[in-house]
């Protein structure tokens, strides 16, 4: 499997081409995004309905990690 | 008059209750849904000092100055915060606006700020480029309206005012039927039901407004003040027809809620695709940036709208005992407060802040009844 680079938080990550984003996400144990009262969120529902994976892509905000695959240079920011 | 009813549970009635109970009055509000449900749920929340005339300053200042009251202990629970109002000027016949806006509300001593274009960018840089300047109403504020209804009602329990569910369905002389048969009396009624009370009184002179508003993911920071176009009073205020005027509106936690539209005479819940899509596009048009958000929800609301746009606050003209406080349009939030005071003056003999007589009910039409 071709092995490709993404950016979350600023940190390099190596991961298999087309991997899932939320996926990638779970599996390091970082946490998407923040609720109102400051509370970690992951991704619940897997297939783009529930908002809870949202993260910032490429300078776009609200973007559901459960819809995207990795892309080469992909630059994902989740609220810390 | 030592006990009162009042039909409906919105945020007028609420502060109604708490005007009342706090002066003694045995109080039963009567809500046919849950408090706050109406007209209170669906609308924007602004605090707004609006300059459509003299008595809609006065009305709008005062209530304004009486939510600072309510609000300075808790803010939190109203989700309260005071983030001024931008009102954006996009051309010079706007930019005349500035000015004269600003001139009354000084005279009224309410503070504002002229902005240059490099002072609006400097306030507001998601604004389109092409802009002329704006006016800053700093002390403006927004609620989140429902939870300020409760609260209210909650502070009128306290003083012993009781809730009682159900659905009035016609008035007589001190007393209201409710649908499921009980009859409640007391020595005053208020209607304070918002759009439906004409459905109660159809002699009323109050036209359905309808709105449409939408609710955006989190977007901290992208605006800071609520921006509305200098045009809104005209844009928003035609006497027929669907209209829109650009209103945009942070909310604390960075949601932002975008307007406005106006619809006489529809009351059903429908969204209305094509007006929406205006709305939008005009939104779009201040605010570039607001392209690619994502909305999360939009939904409809009924304003209760008399001829001249003022509430009607007093004693009904032909039954001793009923009094309205009906008809704030697109104010009512704002209005809910000082228009309480004035009925609860009225009722109780007591003096007013403010000269009554353009609020007092008029323009009932005798034919109907
Ligand atoms: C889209 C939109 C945006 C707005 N934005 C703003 C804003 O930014 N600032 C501002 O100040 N105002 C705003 N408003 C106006 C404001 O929301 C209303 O003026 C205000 O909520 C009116 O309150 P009310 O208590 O009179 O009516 P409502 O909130 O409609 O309350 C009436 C209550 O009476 C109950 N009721 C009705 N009939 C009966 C019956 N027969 N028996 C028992 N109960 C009954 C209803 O269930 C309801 O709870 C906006 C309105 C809309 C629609
Ligand atoms: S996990 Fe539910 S929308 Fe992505």
């Amino acid at each position: 499997m071709k092995q490709i680079h993404i950016s979350i938080n600023g940190t390099r990550y190596q991961v298999a081409e087309h991997s899932n984003l939320a996926a990638v996400l779970m599996t390091n144990a970082i946490a998407n995004r923040r609720s109102v009262s400051g509370e970690p969120r992951m991704a619940v529902c897997g297939m783009g309905s529930c908002g809870e994976c949202r993260v910032t892509i490429n300078q776009q905000a609200h973007q559901l990690a459960c819809l995207q695959q990795c892309s080469e240079g992909m630059e994902v920011q989740c609220e810390p | 008059m030592s006990s009162a009813i009042i039909v409906g549970g919105g945020i007028v009635g609420c502060a109604v209750a708490l005007e009342l109970a706090q002066a003694g009055v045995q109080v039963t509000l009567i809500e046919r849904d849950c408090l706050g449900s109406g007209a209170t749920a669906a609308g924007m929340g602004h605090i707004v000092v609006m300059d459509e005339g003299e008595a809609q300053l006065k009305l709008t200042l005062y209530g304004q100055q009486l939510w600072q009251t309510l609000t300075a202990a808790h803010p939190q629970r109203h989700e309260y915060h005071e983030c001024g109002t931008l009102w954006v000027a996009t051309d010079a016949e706007e930019w005349q606006l500035v000015a004269e806006k600003a001139a009354v509300y000084r005279q009224h001593l309410i503070p504002c700020e002229i902005l240059d274009a490099a002072a609006l960018y400097a306030h507001e840089p998601a604004l389109r480029a092409g802009l002329v300047g704006g006016l800053l109403v700093p002390n403006d504020s927004v609620v989140y309206p429902p939870k300020s209804a409760v609260y209210l009602w909650q502070q009128a329990e306290k003083h012993a005012a009781k809730l009682v569910y159900g659905e009035v369905r016609s008035i007589q002389a001190n007393a209201v039927q409710l649908s499921d048969g009980r009859q409640l009396h007391a020595d005053a009624i208020v209607i304070a039901n918002g759009q439906r009370c004409i459905e109660l009184l159809p002699e009323l002179p109050i036209r359905a407004k309808r709105g449409q508003l939408v609710i955006t993911e989190r977007y901290p920071n992208l605006i800071k003040h609520q921006l509305v176009e200098l045009s809104y009073i005209k844009n928003a205020h035609a006497s027929s027809g669907d209209s829109v005027a650009f209103n945009l509106q942070p909310r604390p936690n960075g949601q932002l809620l975008i307007g406005s539209s106006r619809q006489f005479d529809r009351t059903d819940r429908q969204i209305d695709q094509q007006l929406l899509s205006t709305m939008l596009r005009k939104a779009i048009d201040y605010v570039p940036a607001l392209a690619d958000v994502r909305c999360l929800r939009t939904w409809t609301g009924v304003r209760a709208a008399s001829p001249d746009g003022l509430p009607l606050i007093g004693q009904h003209p032909e039954q001793a005992g009923l009094w309205l406080n009906v008809g704030h349009e697109g104010l009512g939030i704002t209005t809910a407060l000082s228009s309480a005071r004035l009925l609860a003056d009225q009722m109780l003999h007591r003096p007013a802040a403010l000269d009554l007589q353009p609020y007092l009910p008029r323009g009932l039409q005798q034919e109907q009844r």
